[in-house]
């Protein structure tokens, strides 16, 4: 349960990084908070020559709110999610999710740009980042580039960050005033990965879904927005008979996979549990903190 | 092999600098190179939590942390917070409710609870027992434990009170 030996390189800007990359010719990972990369390396599952550890470039570091965008620096700590007021206030959907990642000294540790750059399935912030159609800014050869979340959770671990591009700040659509926010994920134990997890945000007008929002994730490859639900929610009321329609209409939605834990069939039962406290939550909660 | 880099930290007060290969985990740095052994390696993959250190103030699995990153830290290890009183309240405690048995997981319990006690106030079981999530007793059942810990920070906020009080 040891790495096998690496080069380390800690450069200081973008550039230099990208050139750390190159210069070990494909045999090489970038490391941010290493919670997940890190234990990889413990099990030989990856064994890069090079480790280029992106802690100490400050173009990765520092949120802000500006133009009604949220940019979050890919160096952000998971605690930071829990405990930053422009987070909290422009993005909550992230700071209802932070509890539910991992432990509290993972936190610590873990970057919000790893996390959204290993695209986990079963995490929540990549989830996340697809409910709150957010941008992800992505330094290549050719500078920056954005790439909106819908286009960038593309399979498994697969993003549209191509090797050696670095995952510079995640830019999210500041959550309008009244925003509703509910998240929930069903696990074994406390702090495991869920299987099945959801955040979702809406906007409620006279009783009625004018906006609405559903990211899913644990259920398949990538992170899944419901799209059928929220076609089917918006403009209806959030009653009881809607919420029962929208449990129904998820299996549209999702194609989760069987694996030996949890059976497809028990996935879709419990993503439909899920909804319905979700949407619950959304219909009693009027312009309430979550 | 890979040749060694520099590394220099201020570990328990005391500036540290040393050769070492980066793929050293700061766990492995802290108990070979530094012979402060009271910082267990358990799993290795960030699951049990006996690894725990405080690193630029905040509690981190330390075999998630190579030593060469750890370049310019402040590191504080259990034998650090025991050194300086930190953890008095809490060692005191998890010798009389029995919070350990076998005593592997202790002092990744004492850098969580310290962790949580310093936020102020009296956790409720519940912020206890979710603070101690990624910590693994695998003698204890954990009530002792949260025993414990409740019972210093009962101690801690009663010891604090009169004090506030006389400020006031």
């Amino acid at each position: 349960m040891k790495a096998r030996a690496f080069a380390y390189a800690r450069p200081r800007t973008l550039e230099a990084a990208h050139a750390a990359f190159a210069d070990a010719e494909g045999d090489a990972s970038y490391i941010s908070g290493g919670q997940s990369l890190v234990p990889a390396l413990a099990m030989r599952l990856q064994a890069p020559a090079c480790l280029v550890d992106l802690g100490g470039i400050d173009a990765l570091k520092g949120i802000a709110f500006d133009d009604g965008v949220l940019r979050i620096g890919a160096l952000t700590r998971h605690a930071q999610a829990l405990s930053d007021p422009l987070i909290a206030r422009h993005a909550p959907l992230l700071t209802a999710a932070a509890p539910f990642v991992a432990h509290p000294a993972i936190r610590n540790r873990g970057t919000l740009g790893g996390s959204v750059a290993l695209a986990d399935p079963a995490s929540e912030f990549p989830a996340m980042m697809l409910t709150m159609d957010a941008t992800m800014e992505i330094f290549g050869t050719d500078g920056l580039r954005d790439v909106p979340a819908a286009d960038y959770f593309q399979d498994l671990y697969q993003t549209a960050i191509e090797p050696g591009e670095i995952l510079v700040a995640l830019k999210i659509p500041g959550a309008a005033p009244g925003t509703r926010i509910a998240f929930e994920e069903l696990a074994r134990r406390r702090g495991d990965y869920a299987m099945v997890g959801s955040g979702i945000m809406a906007q409620v007008d006279d009783g009625a879904v004018a906006q609405i929002a559903i990211g899913f994730f644990s259920v398949g490859a990538t992170p899944v927005r419901a799209r059928a639900v929220e076609a089917l929610l918006t403009g209806r009321a959030l009653d009881a008979a809607a919420i029962t329609e929208a449990q129904a209409a998820l299996d549209d939605d999702l194609d989760p996979p069987d694996d030996t834990q949890v059976p497809a069939a028990m996935r879709r039962h419990l993503a439909r549990v899920v909804l319905g406290r979700l949407l619950t939550r959304i219909a009693g909660t009027p312009g309430e903190a979550p | 092999m890979t040749a060694t880099m520099s590394v220099a930290l201020t570990v328990n007060g005391i500036p540290v600098s040393r050769m070492v290969a980066p793929r050293v985990t700061l766990a492995d740095f802290l108990r070979f190179d530094l012979g402060l052994t009271g910082t267990h390696t358990g799993c290795e993959m960030g699951a049990c939590g006996a690894c725990l250190v405080r690193l630029d103030g905040v509690p981190v699995h330390s075999c998630l942390v190579f030593a060469v990153q750890a370049d310019g830290a402040v590191v504080e290890t259990v034998e650090g917070l025991s050194e300086n009183g930190a953890i008095a309240g809490l060692q005191q405690a998890f010798h009389e409710r029995n919070a350990l048995q076998c005593g592997f997981c202790t002092p990744g319990m004492l850098v969580t609870a310290h962790a949580l006690l310093e936020k102020g106030g009296v956790p409720s079981r519940d912020e206890i027992r979710d603070a101690l999530s990624g910590n693994y007793c695998r003698c204890t059942g954990y009530e002792a434990i949260v025993d414990a810990i409740a019972a210093a920070a009962r101690a801690r906020a009663g010891a604090e009170a009169p004090h506030a009080e006389a400020e006031a």
